[in-house]
């Protein structure tokens, strides 16, 4: 995982799997960055992931809750066909943007 | 001719059996162990990685929801029959009281673990049949099917 500023917004570049074991030091490291900067805006992007799982839901719709208390604004981008299947039966969509690229992710969150 | 024979051969019986303590760290590992097994029917990517993320909810299923992480075994059987694997994933923990409300999309009993509600819809989706069996106090049995490779004439 890479976490980078850009502008003011915390960037989020996720690999590997996403399974229940690997969400807990994720949550927490993004969680710290938050803190740490206190930015409001967050951007995930999961472009170097190879598997996912329900686990990533609850990661994602968990960083939602602690950026919208903050009332700040957060996107997703970068997202592969396995995630993407994912938020079709979620209904992820209904309340989060996703994006192809991180620049577009980080102006959608950016605007608010 | 040749491409026949071949197939006639993947479609014998197999079996594997994994037994491994509920600790997170083996999530991994069972589920890479039950995609390279069900690899011999040559399935498609997409056939693989479904079976993976349904086998991934299941025993992280037994491993939080079953053992409520405290310690406990899971046990894992896959067999495969005519290009069909069959998964069943199991555990002695606390059971499921009401599986039609754990069925249900978005239904988690442990919110606080950040769980989504929606490993078992998942599974459902990625699987051709799937079969929750539990007693309470007892344990919880998740049996999947799911078709690998195709349905060969004369079978
Ligand atoms: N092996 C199990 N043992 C006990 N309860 C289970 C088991 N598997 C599932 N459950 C129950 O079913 C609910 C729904 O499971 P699931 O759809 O995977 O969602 P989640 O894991 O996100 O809670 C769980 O919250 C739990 O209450
Ligand atoms: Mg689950």
């Amino acid at each position: 995982m890479q976490l980078q500023v850009h502008d003011g917004v915390v960037v989020v570049k996720l690999g590997g799997e996403l399974g229940h074991h690997e969400v807990e030091t994720i949550r927490n490291e993004i969680e710290a960055e938050l803190e740490r900067t206190g930015h409001r805006g967050l951007v995930m992007s999961f472009r170097d992931i190879d598997f996912v799982d329900s686990s990533a839901l609850g990661l994602i719709l968990g960083r939602y809750r602690t950026v919208t208390e903050r009332h700040g604004r957060m996107a997703l981008c970068e997202v592969n066909e396995s995630l993407a299947r994912l938020f079709e039966l979620s209904g992820l969509r209904r309340i989060l943007p996703v994006t192809a690229t991180v620049d577009e992710a980080l102006q959608l969150v950016r605007e608010g | 001719m040749m491409n026949r024979e071949l197939q006639t051969k993947v479609a014998v019986d197999n079996y594997l059996r994994l037994q491994f303590p509920a600790q997170s760290e083996n999530e991994s590992l069972a589920r890479v162990a039950v995609a390279s097994f069900a690899a011999q029917l040559d399935p498609t990517m997409e056939q693989l990685t479904e079976l993976k993320t349904a086998v991934s909810e299941a025993v992280t299923n037994a491993i939080i929801h079953g053992y409520v992480d405290s310690p406990g075994e899971v046990r894992i059987e896959c067999a495969i029959h005519q290009g069909v694997v069959e998964v069943v994933i199991e555990d002695d923990g606390v059971g499921i009281e009401d599986i039609e409300q754990a069925r249900q999309p978005l239904y988690t009993s442990r919110p606080e673990l950040e769980r989504s509600g929606m490993g078992i819809t998942i599974m459902e989706n990625f699987v051709d049949e799937l079969v929750i069996e539990s007693i309470p106090e007892h344990g919880t049995k998740v049996r999947m099917r799911k078709r690998m490779a195709p349905v060969l004439d004369g079978q």
